[in-house]
């Protein structure tokens, strides 16, 4: 009986925190947008900004990470790019794009690494 | 409302939805890549000579020196100084000779074939007092010397080849084949060096190994596989003195 009651509390709550997380969700997802949208213009900047909102609204948001690291590569910053796919693939291992994404930035990052090597 | 709007109405609805729904964005990305060398320092490169050497179908200095200068002359803001190429196995050989006091030996093979012969040469980029005074003649540009060897190469053994075969149903279809095969090509081997005009100090240098094989029977002239071979290294060699920019695409995710 007690433990039902414990069950029964923890989907209440559960239902209660349900519209909280569906806020964030869609309040990040409306940062990621804008961010699109801009990025699609050219105005990488804008879209970092936005992005970099977007993960500090929701740190779940594997798709927002996605997008951050591929501000920082058109921007060249080589670590922070590396991070943030490591982060949205730590979130989304199975992802398929985001796998696709980051080994294209392995690729000339690598490139890069050689070149300094020499 | 007619028929006509009725469609109209429906289809601006399913394009909006559409766009609503779609969660991947390809967009077009130019990822910068700094350059290795600071050369803010300098307004003037000196593309001098290149002790070269492997093949007798190719000069490799002279090749080498044109196809640089034209490079960076439309890829870099650095002004590229326009001056007769150095014949360096001959000044490195003359160095020697005074070195050693001894006409007869400068301790220098005359024909280079071989990366070693390369390396007895390479004692003349650390003679500063020359590259000093090669820097003051031309008002202390950044200069870019090296050595170069291109050398004919041939390799036998298995390789995997695709071979087209019809099968049952009458389609063209692509299967791997081991062979055995005598190929033939060349082997690019240069080795950039950075010298500062002012100074004759060497600032950076940087060697790259590329190698071309054809099938046997395939006479491919050595002039072109040269500068096959070069463009493949053209992009990292630039990339030493000029910020580069490499297109590609991302995916961006909603």
């Amino acid at each position: 009986m007690r433990a039902r009651i414990l069950l029964l509390a923890a989907i209440v709550a559960l239902m209660g925190a349900a519209p909280a997380l569906a806020d964030v969700r869609s309040e990040a997802r409306a940062q990621v947008e804008f961010g699109i949208a801009v990025a699609q213009r050219g105005l990488w900047k804008e879209a970092l900004y936005r992005w970099e909102r977007a993960t500090e609204i929701d740190p779940t948001y594997a798709a927002a990470y996605n997008n951050l690291a591929v501000a920082y590569e058109q921007l060249g910053d080589f670590e922070k790019a590396r991070s943030a796919y490591e982060k949205a693939l730590e979130i989304e291992p199975n992802n398929l794009t985001i796998r696709q994404n980051y080994d294209l930035f392995k690729e000339i990052n690598d490139r890069k690494i050689r070149g300094s090597d020499r | 409302m007619t028929a006509r709007s009725g469609v109209l109405i429906v289809s601006v609805l399913a394009g909006f939805l559409a766009t609503a729904c779609t969660s991947f964005y390809e967009v077009p990305i130019e990822t910068p890549i700094q350059p290795k060398l600071d050369v803010t320092n300098y307004s003037r490169v000196l593309i001098a000579g290149f002790v070269a050497g492997g093949s007798d179908e190719v000069d490799a200095n002279i090749e080498t020196v044109r196809l640089l200068r034209s490079q960076l002359r439309s890829k870099s803001d650095l002004r590229v100084i326009e001056a007769d190429v150095l014949p360096l196995i001959e000044i490195a050989q003359e160095q020697a000779r005074e070195a050693a006091a001894d006409s007869e030996n400068p301790g220098l093979p005359d024909k280079i074939g071989s990366e070693n012969d390369l390396e007895a040469y390479e004692r003349v980029f650390a003679n500063v007092d020359y590259w000093k005074r090669l820097g003051e003649e031309y008002q202390n540009p950044l200069i870019v010397t090296g050595t170069i060897l291109f050398a004919p190469h041939q390799r036998s053994g298995f390789v995997t080849r695709e071979r087209e075969v019809y099968d049952q149903f009458g389609r063209r279809v692509t299967q791997p084949v081991r062979t055995y095969m005598e190929r033939k090509g060349f082997i690019l081997r240069p080795k950039f060096m950075f010298i500062d005009g002012r100074t004759g100090a060497t600032l950076y240098s940087e060697t790259f190994r590329e190698e071309v094989l054809y099938n046997a029977q395939q006479n491919t002239p050595a002039l072109s596989s040269y500068f096959e071979l070069m463009d493949r290294l053209l992009p990292n060699f630039l990339n030493t003195l000029s910020a580069q920019k490499i297109r590609g695409t991302r995916i961006l995710l909603k």
